[in-house]
């Protein structure tokens, strides 16, 4: 390779090394902004605003969505599998909602410890197959525990 | 030269000649095209007809035909496109450059495509048609940096130097890639995980999982037609005082 070639070789990998880097650092420093969501856990040891709007995720407890009242008001409790947060929710929920589904509530706390969600999304998962394999799946995890 | 094996140096040399890769690129198309319609029409036959509803989503979730192809898509034309700007800035090859730039429109389109199709699902499966989490923010910069691309090589009359200027802008961008990519097992993120490059085992149903790979080359055989054509007619342009193109052009065809 001519050596005017070589040295531009250089200064471009030296760019990009440069601006990944630079990149690095900033997201580094920004990365608890960058996170969507605070888990239930962060909730529970105290890491939320407490008066402020922030988005929870967590899955939708198997058995506890229940409507208190003949409203639209829903109750449910969402967890990480270690810590539950009990949400509560006025409107209408996204096709997805489900026990056992992933969900991103926003809204606040209130004085209970109870989250008070204004918009709820579900969190679709990466798992794509047809109603024939899930159902196989369920009947072979029940079959296993016994 | 440096590391190459001299007759791999004379085909790429070959290849980057004007003419010859005018000529050879007029040969391929219909090739190409044959290909491309034959994979789409596969892929879409057996993305919308033959593969079962999700057990979730039901018939929503066939938009993955169209959104995942174009996602995957919109970041493998950056690469080409700062890899192919890097071979124009280190070797100064015409076609190179010629590459890179016809490769923004497309990688533009897709990009847009992949954004649009999301928020189209997103709006009944998530709730919302949009949300700033990492990786639907990230894929927004990368259409802004196809916009920069484009507007930068249009905003520069003399084309070289705009193709300089133009990898310069698309090398500092290859940043976001890995950012893009990686964005849904950095952060919490309200999209989800990767399915299909998953290391141990992709999470959907092989009948899925093989439509969605036709229409990801029924994708790229697109990309190389639409950017073959886009880099002909620059090709003609920057070479419109070259012997080659007005024989071209005086000359019937036969």
């Amino acid at each position: 390779m001519k050596p005017v070639r070589r040295q531009r070789l250089i200064l471009i990998a030296l760019m990009v090394v440069g601006a990944g880097l630079a990149a690095a650092f900033a997201l580094k420093s920004f990365n608890e902004n960058l996170m969507y969501f605070f888990s239930t856990t962060d909730v529970s040891a105290g890491k939320a605003p407490q008066d402020a709007l922030f988005r929870l995720g967590g899955m939708v407890v198997k058995g506890s969505v229940e409507r208190p009242g003949d409203g639209l008001m829903v109750r449910f409790k969402l967890t990480d599998f270690s810590k539950e947060v009990t949400v509560e929710y006025t409107g209408i929920l996204p096709d997805l909602f489900r026990e056992g589904q992933g969900i991103v509530a926003n809204g606040k706390l209130d004085g209970r410890g109870v989250f008070v969600a204004e918009e709820v999304l579900a969190k679709h998962d990466e798992n794509y197959m047809p109603p024939e394999v899930k159902a196989s799946l369920k009947a072979a995890a029940e079959q296993k525990k016994p | 030269m440096f590391l190459i094996p001299d007759p791999v140096g004379r085909f790429f040399h070959r290849m980057a000649s004007p003419p010859h890769f005018y000529a050879l690129t007029e040969k391929l198309m219909p090739w190409l095209v044959g290909i491309f319609l034959i994979l789409l029409a596969c892929g879409l036959y057996g993305g919308l007809y033959l593969a079962p509803p999700d057990y979730q989503q039901g018939d929503s979730y066939r938009i993955i035909y169209i959104h995942v192809p174009s996602a995957w898509m919109s970041l493998f034309i950056y690469i080409v496109m700062a890899v192919t700007g890097a071979i124009g800035l280190v070797w100064r090859i015409k076609l190179a450059e010629i590459v890179a730039i016809s490769s923004a429109s497309v990688g533009a389109s897709f990009t847009f495509i992949a954004l649009v199709t999301g928020s189209l699902w997103g709006k009944p499966m998530w709730g919302t048609w949009w949300v700033w989490d990492a990786r639907l923010t990230s894929e927004l910069v990368l259409l802004f940096l196809y916009l920069g691309v484009i507007g930068l090589y249009n905003a520069i009359d003399d084309k070289r130097t705009a193709s300089k200027a133009v990898a310069i802008l698309a090398l500092v961008g290859v940043v976001n890639i890995p950012i893009i990519h990686y964005s849904v097992e950095w952060w919490s993120t309200l999209h989800q995980g990767p399915t299909v490059t998953k290391m141990d085992k992709p999470s959907i149903h092989v009948t899925m999982l093989v439509p969605l790979l036709l229409m990801a080359v029924a994708f790229k055989f697109y990309y190389v037609i639409a950017m073959l054509q886009r880099a002909r007619l620059e090709l003609l342009q920057r070479e419109r005082t070259a012997n080659w193109v007005k024989k071209l052009l005086t000359e019937p065809t036969p």
